[in-house]
């Protein structure tokens, strides 16, 4: 018999939240400081510096633009895998989850493929603090990619067993994870214009 | 009075004598039933019951016996200070042989060791020591108790939580052995001299980063459970405010950490990565221009820091207030005054504490108009605090006071943090602060709210619900020794350093000043300081033989020793029982501090106490249905 912890998986009526719903928002919201802080840092710095190159001189617009389509439609697949847990339907749910994960690799290949051309030509994060923060944003971003990665692996695979005894509380983690996941697609969409357009 | 004293049980009416059986029976029950429980399913075993464990009871004491540990090699550090400055340049006597040749060769402290002990100290004692005692501690143990929940809302991550602040904390101390030592840039870790300080500022770093981490996991926790879990009946101005206090320091957690974290990976990166987020151009290091890229800016981590770092002194009162409130409630015997002023204030000051950081960048140039923008929301913040502290001291007005040792410690709060308070106004006020800045007094003055301030209710906490966590009770002989040998050499210790900021001494100097020729008086208190701390470490040890001896052969104490209404007093066992904390989920029918009611036969009222009118002679029907139960 494991302890019942109330509100698990369905949620409280005065608050009309279940707990690990709240809690993914206040985590996001710590998140949103984490980003806030790092955006803040790049404004401080770029407006104190004598010269500040124009991303799109140095970076490859191109593949950011296609990883940002890319990012948007995993986002998309992710809320069809819950919906469709909804509707029942576990093997829909499934392949909805595998595009999304495969969404990730392919950011993340596009991701390395840029890392790996500044590499070749010398643009390391001690290059200048362009580089340094550019660097150190996708970087962070990346990890919270491989991260959003490694639960939808889980939930897909072992996770998955959950649903022939709770398919609610199955659905409730899709949902949980779809949120972390938007944020995590969120964050590029600041990153996008403010590393590579500005 | 006393025969017809009632305490209601479940939901029941009986004698306090009859109310003890009852409660005994439950125990032996529950006991019976974890008992089947452990045989009939899976064991948990020693490793998942005492050191991987996911109840919220154990996690708070594993925080409690690590933080306290922390905090006894904290203050050692401290004390090895004090002998640097009390007696400049002489060997120390017994361990300092035991120092180490790059430390302290012949005995005789290093100025390199000096400040390697000085940032340690600050940072063992806030980030290892103090939050984890009044978060991880406390409200690990009492959150779910007070608001009669079963458990934290994520019992797994509870245990995540403890298992990242303790690698953290291993971390830190293990700087002490990096090459070139510890950090010795202070806890502040103020760049350019971090980046290019001693090795251990890597670990620092590092274990700064698991820190965090186990904070957030903790601040989500404790907020998703006080919104979730509130037994029924249990409204947000029906929680004691020791949970308002919870709840408050959690969102300062929450929200304030993730700018260090972020600092912390930028200064990480400047150390491994030669980036340059906090390096300028040009920096000449040892006659050198350092080989990096430059353009970075040393201010942004102040920025990045301080942000944190108040919301964090708020972290580090809060709870301390949270726990005095229920203490003087409890021993004056009568509802604390103001209870809504002080939930209004309470997160009041947690919105505030987030705009008034940079009063601790006065001296950095930052410009006139941001300094009296700072400074007036510095003096608008002290309003709730000054508002919190009122109510207390009125709370003891007309009270018929018990003078138990939690009670001493909780009384000598008040005016301990009023001093350190008061004080802080001229280190607010920007022209005040150009004098004041980085001497002794900014020391004093953060000392007397988190020593005599912080740790004397973190020691009134442990004396009040010590009964609760083992089933016996401190001894009060030993309780009061404790408590005046500590109040008065604490003040012995702190008090001096007003006189010597004001002298002009600086906080940072190896020697204590001695080149200051004009506070040459000033800097002769130093040995009547050192003297003090010295003997503070004596008076703690009437409390450690206290600590270990009640633990075992202590009075045994009933449920309720106190006479408390809360719930975490009032509806279960001393200790709890152990799977899901109560029996049956209580259900609250009034506010947390019903003391002395008029009319009442009783002169507490539990907060799960039907009122008279509601409750039946001979038992009683009201619905005791466990919020569990009540899901569809």
């Amino acid at each position: 018999m494991e302890l019942e912890i109330p509100y698990n998986v369905h949620p409280r009526p005065d608050t009309g939240l279940y707990n690990a719903k709240l809690g993914v928002w206040l985590f996001l919201a710590s998140e949103v400081m984490l980003f806030g802080a790092l955006f803040s840092s790049l404004i401080l710095l770029r407006t104190g510096a004598p010269t500040w190159p124009h991303g799109w001189e140095l970076l490859n617009v191109p593949l950011a633009t296609l990883n940002t389509f890319i990012l948007i439609s995993s986002s998309v697949t992710v809320i069809l895998a819950w919906a469709s847990l909804r509707l029942g339907d576990l093997k829909k749910a499934r392949i909805y989850l595998a595009l999304t994960l495969a969404c990730g690799f392919g950011f993340l290949i596009i991701k390395s493929i840029e890392y790996g051309s500044k590499f070749q030509h010398h643009h390391y994060p001690s290059t200048d603090n362009f580089y340094a923060t550019y660097y150190v944003m996708t970087g962070l971003h990346g990890l919270h990619v491989i991260g959003g990665m490694i639960l939808f692996a889980y939930l897909l695979g072992p996770g998955a067993k959950m649903w022939t005894k709770e398919p609610e509380r199955y659905t409730n983690r899709i949902e949980v994870a779809g949120l972390y996941w938007h944020f995590v697609d969120l964050v590029w969409i600041f990153l996008f214009p403010t590393l590579y357009l500005l | 009075m006393g025969q017809k004293r009632q305490i209601r049980v479940g939901t029941q009416w009986m004698s306090p004598r009859d109310a003890e059986k009852a409660l005994a029976e439950a125990l032996r029950v529950d006991k019976e039933e974890q008992r089947l429980h452990k045989e009939e399913h899976h064991p948990h075993g020693f490793i998942g019951t005492y050191i991987f464990s996911t109840d919220h009871k154990w996690i708070g004491i594993q925080y409690g016996f690590t933080a306290l540990l922390f905090m006894l090699f904290g203050f050692s550090l401290m004390l090895l200070m004090r002998w640097q400055l009390a007696f400049p340049g002489k060997p120390i006597p017994l361990i300092g042989n035991l120092l180490g040749l790059t430390n302290a060769p012949g005995g005789i402290m290093l100025p390199e060791f000096y400040n390697q002990l000085g940032a340690m100290h600050g940072t063992i004692m806030v980030f290892l020591g103090i939050v984890p005692l009044a978060v991880g501690a406390f409200g690990n143990y009492l959150v779910p108790l007070q608001i009669g929940a079963p458990d934290m809302a994520f019992p797994k991550l509870n245990m995540a939580s403890y298992w990242c602040f303790l690698p953290g904390g291993m971390i830190m101390l293990g700087s002490f052995f990096a090459p070139g030592g510890a950090p010795n840039n202070g806890w502040t870790s103020y760049p350019p001299l971090s980046v290019v300080g001693t090795g251990g500022q890597t670990w620092w770093l590092i274990g700064m980063v698991f820190l965090i981490t186990s904070s957030l996991l903790g601040s989500v926790n404790f907020i998703v459970t006080i919104v979730q879990l509130r037994a029924k009946g249990m409204t947000y101005m029906r929680m004691p405010f020791f949970i308002w206090a919870q709840f408050v320091t959690s969102f300062l957690l929450l929200l304030a950490f993730p700018p260090l974290e972020a600092a912390a990976i930028l200064q990480l990166m400047d150390r491994v990565a030669q980036t340059s987020f906090f390096l300028p151009s040009g920096l000449v290091i040892s006659g050198q221009v350092l080989d990096v890229a430059g353009g970075g800016n040393p201010l942004l981590w102040q920025h990045l820091f301080w942000f944190l770092a108040h919301p964090e002194v708020y972290v580090l009162i809060l709870p301390a207030m949270g726990i005095v409130a229920e203490v003087i409630a409890n021993n004056t015997r009568k509802p604390l005054w103001g209870y809504r002023s002080m939930v209004l204030a309470v997160v009041f000051l947690g919105f505030m504490s987030f705009i008034v950081w940079a009063h601790h960048m006065f001296l950095t140039g930052m410009g006139t108009t941001i300094s009296a923008f700072f400074q007036t929301t510095t003096m608008i913040i002290s309003i709730p605090s000054v508002i919190i502290l009122s109510a207390l001291f009125i709370s003891l007005w007309g009270g018929s006071i018990r003078f138990n040792t939690p009670m001493l410690f909780a009384l000598a709060f008040l005016p301990m943090f009023g001093i350190g308070g008061l004080t802080g106004l001229p280190l607010g006020l920007a022209s005040a602060d150009i004098h004041l800045h980085d001497t002794y007094y900014v020391i004093g003055h953060f000392h007397y709210v988190v020593a005599p301030g912080t740790i004397f209710a973190m020691f009134a906490g442990i004396y009040y619900w010590f009964p609760k966590m083992t089933g016996r009770a401190m001894n009060e002989k030993l309780g009061r020794i404790h408590f005046w040998s500590s109040l008065i050499f604490i003040n012995g210790v702190f008090a001096p350093m007003f006189y010597q900021g004001l002298a002009g001494i600086s906080r940072r100097l190896y020697d204590g000043g001695a080149q200051y020729a004009h506070a040459n008086p000033a800097f002769k208190t130093n040995v009547f300081m050192s003297i003090c701390a010295w003997l503070l470490l004596v008076g703690q040890i009437p409390f450690i033989i206290n600590f270990f001896y009640s633990m075992f052969a202590g009075r045994k104490v009933n449920a309720n020793p106190w006479e408390a209404t809360t719930l975490d007093w009032a509806a279960t066992t001393s200790p709890p029982l152990g799977h899901g904390n109560f029996h049956e989920i209580p259900v609250v029918y009034r506010g947390p501090y019903e003391y002395s009611v008029p009319g009442s036969d009783v002169d507490y009222l539990p907060q799960h106490a039907a009122g008279p009118e509601e409750a039946t002679p001979g038992g009683g029907v009201l619905p005791q249905v466990a919020v569990a139960k009540q899901e569809p």
